[in-house]
């Protein structure tokens, strides 16, 4: 009897080709939209006691999702280190990253990343120890300094010692964390990272009045959430969700008064709610799309006030993320 | 059954597919071109979606100006000055640096452990045991975590640096007077030169004398007069010409001097107290495996129990000892990327990390890593397999 040869045909897996235009009906399908927080940054992203993600970045997300699935709590945070997060967008493990990320030329063009509009406009500072006498970053010559690995931060920190012929001992962490407790322990004379997260690490170590945040700001850091390249309509979801919330702000539209703005005869705030044209279905959405947004998460005033501003334990002013029309830049495209 | 027999009865009718040698040569044609293939495809495919996705490719960015600091460099390197692949190299110099000297400290320490455990002093093999098992069961990052927070804060602030003989001690690290040789140190150089290869001749010498006639000499005293004394008397006779550069404390930190890292300590020590564990066990091991007829009959002979372990036990322990051993110094390498948890700047923080990042090249930059991994583990493979060839047993 003849034997049988048995051939396995080996099944070479090539994988699909990653279609544009498919986050918006993945995200749908799912009915759950997958975004990349930062995980440990009061203020910005942090899960509380009862695992409930709160802050301005967590917010933005929820925005999406009320804008696309009608529910602000479907949304899965992925907590992402500043080092692993564009591979995490990149390899699609988030529909969106809101994680507090500066917008630069070469993250824009070279990650295939797009930008979506800046959330918060921020710039970096020193917190040093009250006990080393220092009063401005100038006098930092010869200090160590912790810093998060992966981040601007850690570039500008070289600029800017290099720019004022300082020198500068660097030590480099992976995690925020890791940065912070290193230095609580002594290892660094000062601390770097965005002024915003200053107030939330202070918050942090061992005794937060022993510690002081320097004056100085040292770089431009417009911090926007970003989405994949070469998905142009989930880029314009997430850009006019943004723009949406701040416009809400702008028009006086916040989640207390909706039900006024319904009744609205003003034409910008019946173009915004969906009574006057079809604005939400141009995105790919429902008429109410803003609506849903500032119902379930509110508008950018009030998302900030409660994350970051003086309804939370940061207290940071608004400064230059009021309203254009209140002496700050932010500032939003019109919907119509 | 019947075709069986008929095949057999005409063998020179066999159909070329039922040939066994062109069967064999075929399978591993198709074997080849199948997975030629999946690489191609994936490479291929991998192209194709970072070009899409509008990622840059490439290994352009290897001459760019990297614009990050690094705290700990063994060649020079600065922000402003120094490209990508330069701060590749320090990343890897500072890997080598920490899995060479761990490799040295684990394998000392793994010995004394393992032939400890193996004594008869009952306390000392408790002690041995004790360690053995602590150590090895609990998982490294905790390990190093534990050694970088407990050499921290123990160690105090910088103002109340601990200083010994111009050498300074604080929680930003440890601070030594750095050598400085004048002209006239060539002499000790070649002294210390000579010392070795004379130590070295002398020892061959007495060991052929000792083989003819059964005579011995005092090889540790006259290596030691020759490579300490030798350089020593010319370093006298030279006038001194050494000179040292003091850590200076300044406003913020120490300048001046040797710096040893808090990380790299710490680092350096977890590696090396967690292998060593692992090692104790490989030795006890080899040294179990030798049978106790061996011992006994060198007891017999009137040897003491240090000449029985040193020419009896080991020569034939080694044998059982270089293969396990071999893999734990490839963990050793492997695990000091963990340093990324303590910010020791090695190639994974510097090249996988912070690179990566700035890039966004993901592929490549791994690509790299795992070459240069790949690189150090056969390296290390390569040089235990020629030790232990040397070492194997001679079939006379």
């Amino acid at each position: 009897m003849k034997r049988f040869t048995i051939i396995v045909a080996l099944a070479v897996a090539v994988v699909a080709q990653n279609a544009s235009a498919q986050t918006l009906k993945a995200v749908k399908d799912r009915g759950m939209l997958n975004c990349g927080a930062n995980g440990t940054l009061a203020g910005f992203g942090l899960p509380d006691a009862q695992g409930k993600w709160t802050g301005l970045d967590v917010d933005f997300c929820r925005a999406i999702a009320a804008a696309v699935l009608n529910d602000a709590d479907k949304v899965k945070f992925v907590p992402l280190s500043a080092k692993d997060r564009f591979t995490a967008l990149q390899s699609g493990e988030v529909d969106v990253l809101a994680r507090n990320t500066t917008w630069t030329s070469s993250r824009d063009t070279s990650l295939g990343l797009n930008f979506t509009g800046v959330n918060y406009y921020d710039g970096q500072g020193f917190m040093v120890r009250k006990s080393l006498k220092v009063n401005s970053a100038l006098e930092l010559n010869g200090a160590a300094i912790c810093v998060q690995q992966g981040t601007t931060t850690e570039l500008n920190l070289a600029d800017y010692f290099a720019a004022s012929k300082m020198q500068l001992k660097t030590v480099t962490f992976a995690t925020a964390n890791e940065a912070v407790k290193a230095y609580d322990a002594g290892r660094c004379d000062a601390y770097t990272t965005d002024a915003s997260a200053l107030y939330a690490e202070r918050l942090r170590v061992a005794n937060p009045d022993d510690h002081v945040i320097l004056p100085e700001i040292i770089s431009k850091e417009p911090l926007s959430p970003a989405v994949r390249h070469g998905d142009d309509q989930w880029f314009d979801i997430v850009k006019w969700t943004l723009f949406a919330m701040i416009n809400a702000e702008e028009l006086a539209i916040s989640s207390k008064n909706l039900d006024e703005a319904l009744k609205s005869s003003n034409p910008e705030i019946k173009r915004f709610v969906g009574t006057e044209g079809n604005f939400g279905e141009q995105l790919g959405l429902t008429k109410d799309w803003a609506v849903r947004i500032v119902k379930l998460v509110g508008n950018y005033g009030e998302s900030f006030e409660r994350n970051v501003g003086q309804g939370s334990p940061l207290k940071i002013e608004r400064g230059l993320n009021k309203l254009w029309s209140k002496g700050g830049i932010q500032y939003a495209p019109p919907i119509r | 059954m019947s075709s069986e027999i008929s095949a057999s009865s005409r063998p020179a009718q066999v159909v070329f597919y039922n040939d066994p040698k062109f069967r064999s040569i075929a399978y591993q044609l198709i074997l080849c071109a199948v997975v030629a293939f999946l690489v191609y495809g994936a490479a291929r495919n991998a192209i194709d979606n970072l070009a899409r996705a509008h990622i840059a490719s490439g290994f352009g960015f290897w001459n760019d100006t990297a614009g990050f600091d690094i705290s700990q460099t063994l060649i020079e390197y600065t922000a402003r000055g120094s490209t990508y692949g330069r701060a590749f190299w320090v990343g890897l110099l500072n890997t080598l640096l920490v899995a060479g000297l761990g490799i040295i400290f684990a394998t000392i320490l793994g010995f004394v452990i393992g032939i400890s455990r193996l004594s008869s002093n009952w306390l000392l093999a408790k002690v041995a045991g004790g360690y053995v098992e602590t150590i090895r069961n609990l998982p490294l990052l905790l390990q190093l975590l534990f050694w970088y927070n407990a050499v921290l804060k123990a160690l105090p602030d910088m103002r109340e640096s601990i200083g010994i003989g111009g050498a300074f001690l604080n929680n930003r690290g440890l601070y030594l007077p750095e050598p400085i040789f004048k002209d006239g140190f060539g002499a000790v150089e070649i002294a210390l030169l000579v010392g070795i290869v004379g130590a070295v001749a002398f020892y061959i010498w007495a060991r052929k004398r000792q083989e003819r006639t059964g005579q011995q000499a005092p090889v540790f005293w006259v290596a030691f007069a020759l490579v300490i004394g030798l350089p020593l008397v010319s370093f006298v006779l030279a006038g001194f010409p050494l000179g040292f550069d003091f850590p200076k404390t300044g406003r913020f930190n120490i300048t001046g001097g040797v710096e040893i890292l808090p990380e790299f300590a710490a680092l350096l020590f977890g590696l090396s107290i967690y292998t060593a564990a692992f090692i104790a066990e490989v030795v006890r091991a080899g040294i179990l495996a030798v049978s106790r007829g061996q011992s006994e009959a060198a007891y017999s002979l009137g040897l003491r129990p240090g000449p029985t372990l040193r020419l009896i036990v080991f020569p034939q322990a080694m044998r059982v000892i270089i293969p396990p051993l071999t893999s734990q110094y490839l963990n050793l390498t492997k695990n000091s990327s963990l340093a990324v948890a303590i910010g020791y700047p090695d190639l994974v923080q510097v090249f996988t990390g912070t690179v990566l990042n700035q890039t966004g090249q993901a592929v490549e930059v791994v690509a790299i890593t795992m070459l240069v991994y790949l690189a150090i583990s056969l390296t290390t493979s390569l040089l235990m397999n020629i030790y232990n060839r040397r070492t194997a047993l001679a079939e006379r």
